[in-house]
């Protein structure tokens, strides 16, 4: 009996900061923020429930639109990540031994180690009108005069994919090193050449990988901030700046709160259609 | 496409090409941010103006150098802070979590595990308002019902080591717990039949088995707080920390002073990712 009682008040002593800790900072907050994205002011300190910050994100163009925009590159720019990390993933896991594979592995991992802003930073001052990438332009007879590449979409691909590669390439080089040698040769002593060979046995064996790391980018990149603001200026419409208007600049919390949770869905979904497709739980892919 | 299989010499040169392309463009944003805080220029952008300190030593406007700058050294200041209660806070939670998910069952433990996961999968700006939104509410409850101006419940410095916490604490106990889980439970139980109790034989022989892990959650506890800027953003108060101050620099255009700043940044982030990777690596 005495051991049980103990055993019972070490169980509460280690729930009780797990449950306070998701419970303050994680639930509640969001189902305030549910409850006040469903709200709408009357009147001054007057609130009545409605939909109408729903509504005002389906009437107003730039706000869905803002919204599709945002999704769209975000799986634009991960599709990229996954097609640029692939081959370099198998050339790490597969096609290097000993020292330098794991040298090459780290050098992949030390960049991400530096502030997102650092690296942001570093772009800006390659791409930006008078910087490094366009004076080679005009050194080598390429361009005739200052090059802006700052400020479009390709930019805002170039780092959102940068930003994310960390994510893509970790989970890839680990499910990839476990593939058997001897079942790539089988393939091709089998008959099979190497496109039939990526596409039945290296790339099915890839699959936890590839999906879990989609996932973590996709959401990285839909969630991303400095990225499209710095490098993409005012034409980035990116949605989370939408959210930052309405809460910071504008006091609208209760339109930035719907934002807020509509994004948060979107994420969601992805997320789960991701590990439905590959049938997988959201513990074995973070684990 | 393994290496015990010839593959044309024209393949291989193409695929290794790639592969040396592949980390020019990892490796040349970090490069030139370090060239740059050596420009002698008002601007980090080319023509090259010479290699000077200045932007480390100066101490007068307009060149101001990195140490004589005190609104960033403040900042940076003000990130230390926040950082060590964060790495504090996630790495005693992540502790006691991975304690709790690994030794113990109790009702519903499959679903306290995925809202634990939970914060990794919500974007860190919706972690950041939410929080802002939930100490509002109660802020204002309290001050319309018991008078009370609760001060820390507004942006500040206070919100923004909660706002860190509540997801540095997955990751702290994800790296705890994958520890825990290769502990093989009869060293302890040896303990306590040698008549150490239950506490004894964990502090003296489960700790110290875990520390490895220990320092690396707390390492990538304190960088992830310290390079925060998502969730940082929507909870700041009026000390800036580094990453906001830094950021507010960039859209105005700064001089390389934030390149010898970003330099700076990047040694000491990279050693102590280092760090972490041979403290995990070891006794493995």
């Amino acid at each position: 009996m005495n051991t049980s009682n103990a055993a019972r008040l070490g169980l509460i002593l280690l729930l009780a900061p797990l449950l306070v800790w998701l419970l303050a900072l994680v639930i509640l907050p969001h189902i305030d923020m549910l409850l006040i994205s469903l709200r709408e002011r009357v009147a001054p300190q007057v609130y009545e429930r409605s939909f109408a910050n729903y509504a005002e994100f389906f009437t107003e163009p730039l706000y869905w639109r803002t919204f599709a925009r945002t999704a769209i590159m975000s799986i634009s720019a991960t599709a990229l990540t996954l097609l640029i990390a692939f081959p370099v993933s198998y050339y790490i896991a597969k096609m290097l031994r000993g020292r330098l594979k794991g040298f090459l592995f780290l050098l992949c991992l030390v960049p991400f180690w530096v502030s997102e802003l650092v690296r942001t930073f570093g772009w800006m001052i390659l791409l930006r009108e008078s910087g490094v990438i366009s004076n080679v332009l005009q050194w080598t007879g390429l361009a005739d005069g200052p090059v802006e590449m700052l400020y479009n979409d390709a930019t805002i691909m170039v780092g959102l994919v940068y930003t994310s590669m960390l994510f893509m390439v970790v989970p890839l080089v680990t499910t990839l090193d476990s593939l058997e040698d001897s079942l790539v040769e089988a393939g091709y002593d089998l008959g099979g050449n190497g496109l039939t060979v990526l596409r039945t046995i290296i790339i099915p064996h890839a699959m936890p990988g590839i999906v879990s790391g989609c996932i973590v980018v996709f959401m990285l990149t839909l969630g991303n901030y400095l990225t499209p603001i710095l490098l993409g200026g005012k034409s980035s419409m990116w949605f989370t700046a939408q959210i930052y208007t309405q809460f910071i600049t504008r006091f609208n919390w209760e339109l930035g709160a719907a934002f807020g949770f509509l994004l948060l869905a979107l994420s969601s979904a992805i997320v789960w259609t991701g590990l439905k497709l590959s049938r997988q739980t959201l513990s074995e892919s973070m684990g | 496409m393994i290496p015990s299989i010839p593959q044309p010499r024209s393949f291989r040169t193409i695929y290794g090409a790639y592969v040396v392309l592949f980390f020019i463009y990892l490796i040349s944003p970090l490069v030139v941010v370090a060239i740059f805080a050596f420009n002698d220029s008002m601007f980090p952008s080319l023509p090259w103006g010479g290699f000077t300190l200045d932007w480390f030593l100066n101490s007068t406007e307009p060149r101001l150098g990195l140490f004589h700058d005190s609104r960033l050294l403040d900042s940076i200041w003000t990130s230390f802070y926040i950082a060590c209660w964060v790495m504090t806070l996630s790495v005693a939670v992540g502790i006691s979590n991975a304690f709790l998910f690994e030794r113990k069952s109790f009702p519903l433990k499959n679903l306290l595990y995925m809202l634990m996961l939970l914060p990794l999968v919500i974007p860190g700006v919706i972690l950041g308002i939410s929080i802002l939104v939930f100490s509002s509410t109660i802020a204002n409850w309290v001050e319309l019902n018991l008078g009370l101006n609760l001060e820390f419940l507004r942006p500040s410095s206070f919100l923004v080591i909660l706002g860190q916490f509540s997801f540095i604490s997955t990751i702290t106990t994800l790296i705890i717990a994958a520890r825990l889980r290769k502990f093989d439970t009869s060293l302890e139980e040896a303990a306590q039949s040698l008549g150490a109790g239950k506490m004894v034989a964990v502090w003296t022989v489960t700790i110290p088995y875990l520390k490895p892990a220990i320092i690396g959650a707390a390492i990538v506890a304190f960088l992830m707080s310290f390079e925060n800027f998502n969730t940082t953003l929507m909870l700041v108060g009026s000390d800036q920390p580094l990453t906001i101050a830094m950021y507010g620099r960039l859209r105005e255009g700064s001089t390389p002073e934030l390149n010898a700043l970003s330099l700076l940044l990047m040694a000491a982030s990279g050693t102590l990712a280092l760090l972490s990777v041979f403290v995990q690596r070891d006794r493995k």
